[in-house]
């Protein structure tokens, strides 16, 4: 913690940046913090609650923070993928922000819950992880803790899903995407949703249907999941910030596999990667094409 | 005249998104060549088979499509060098995730076909057909079926949007 707290301090002390992006204690868990000054850095913390992705303050359609100045951001494994996603598809120079990368065992799904870490409060993405220290980070601080607790119960839960016949799925789809209310919390908290104008709302022509209704519901579902797909960097917000609980990790961790073991691409925090959307193969596999 | 204009046998409609270069060629290849195929597809004609976005075809059949036929230049031969390639990863993706969310399978018909390969399309749009003929009417998306008469003083059912709603 001091570590952090001190390199903070210099990187700002030395002009180095103008802000440092980080978590503090709140009223209700750790907040995000937007840390301008000694003070501020030395009200940063790190523990299993700093759950929440802080790089969608880093995309280039959130203004407020680039107001500030140059930003440091304080990254775990994971969120550094989507330090990484903006550089790659050019959204952000690397040059353009220090990337402070923290050693992760894992992080709570709840962060507002007074539970400790465990193998029934762990996000769901952490079991398991192998990015729990970034590579992409120009500091890195902190011990590494010991490994997330707990398994992976997402896996389970697709296998199920696979398992099913396709009329079961339809069903389990329709009533969770049923009951979307088209909030688009999920877009917000994105690090990955950049769009200057998201599709979903345009309305000259309008693509999809903005009314909590589950044909617009479907539609939005399956754009956001299909935008998403080999781009995503799982950290998880989306399905955290959903106010009815909608699986959306599992649909982005479908994705996931494919990219994987179609395209042979995992999510990584190296931007020299390119994403499987943005590439190709001449050789790629078409046996669904006739 | 014939069978198909019975009116009480179902009759699929199939909404094709096909590329400028090579399918839509082919299909003009197989109208010209007098091949009779089933008539039950509308083309919507594209540039290249990259300006296909899968909302296309999710929106086709949120308006009323019992299947959808995406067609295009096979590998190699696209008009833009690359668009076919790159749809070609956008698609492995949409099919992956519409049998993910559990789509009837074979609803979605993919194929690559040049311009004059006239024949090839007759086969793709009869096998498409014969197909989705056999799977029926797609009753089962969301949203589109009519919301149930509402019983006496039972609130009323969230309409449709852009459905007009009360007068």
């Amino acid at each position: 913690m001091k570590e952090l707290r001190d390199l903070a301090t210099k990187l700002l002390a030395e002009g180095t940046v103008n802000v440092v992006l980080g978590w503090e204690e709140g009223p209700r868990g750790v907040r995000p913090a937007f840390a301008t000054d000694a003070a501020a850095a030395g009200r940063l913390v790190f523990d299993p609650r700093c759950t929440q992705n802080l790089v969608p303050y880093l995309s280039p359609r959130r203004t407020q923070v680039k107001k500030l100045g140059k930003a440091a951001v304080v990254v775990k494994g994971c969120d550094a993928r989507a330090v990484a996603g903006l550089v790659r598809e050019t959204q952000l120079a690397r040059e353009d922000v220090v990337v402070i990368g923290v050693r992760c065992g894992g992080v709570i799904a709840d962060p507002a819950s007074p539970e400790p870490l465990s193998p029934a409060t762990v996000a769901d993405r952490c079991p398991g992880c192998n990015s729990r220290e970034p590579k992409l980070a120009d500091h890195t601080v902190g011990e590494l803790p010991a490994a997330p607790p707990g398994e992976s119960r997402r896996d389970v839960r697709i296998a199920d899903l696979e398992a099913r016949t396709a009329d079961e799925r339809w069903a389990f789809w329709q009533d969770e995407l049923g009951r979307c209310v088209r909030c688009h919390a999920c877009r917000e908290a994105c690090p990955m949703c950049f769009c200057e104008r998201c599709v979903a709302d345009k309305t000259q022509p309008q693509w999809v249907d903005s009314s909590p209704h589950p044909r617009g519901a479907f539609a939005w579902n399956v754009t956001r999941a299909l935008h998403l797909a080999g781009r995503c960097v799982d950290c998880g917000e989306c399905e955290r910030a959903c106010p009815v609980d909608i699986p959306l990790g599992l649909l982005n961790l479908k994705l996931a596999r494919v990219a994987s073991e179609r395209f042979g691409y995992t999510a990584t925090d190296d931007p020299a990667v390119p994403s499987p959307v943005g590439s190709f193969q001449k050789d790629d596999a078409q046996e669904f094409i006739l | 005249m014939n069978a198909t204009l019975d009116k009480t046998s179902f009759e699929p409609r199939l909404t094709a998104f096909v590329c400028n270069w090579c399918t839509y060629t082919g299909a003009d290849l197989a109208g010209t060549s007098r091949l009779q195929m089933d008539a039950n597809v509308r083309i919507v004609r594209l540039p290249c088979t990259g300006r296909i976005d899968p909302l296309f075809i999710v929106k086709a059949f949120e308006r009323g499509a019992d299947g959808v036929i995406v067609s295009g230049c096979h590998p190699a031969d696209c008009h833009y060098t690359s668009g076919n390639y790159h749809a070609r990863r956008r698609f492995a993706f949409f099919k992956e995730l519409i049998e993910f969310l559990g789509l009837p399978e074979g609803r979605i018909t993919f194929s690559w076909v040049s311009a004059s390969e006239g024949q090839k399309w007759r086969e793709v749009v009869n096998d498409a057909t014969a197909r989705v003929r056999a799977l029926g009417p797609f009753s089962g998306y969301p949203g589109t079926e009519l919301p149930a008469w509402p019983a006496a003083g039972a609130p009323a059912p969230n309409p449709a949007p852009g459905g007009g709603g009360e007068r």
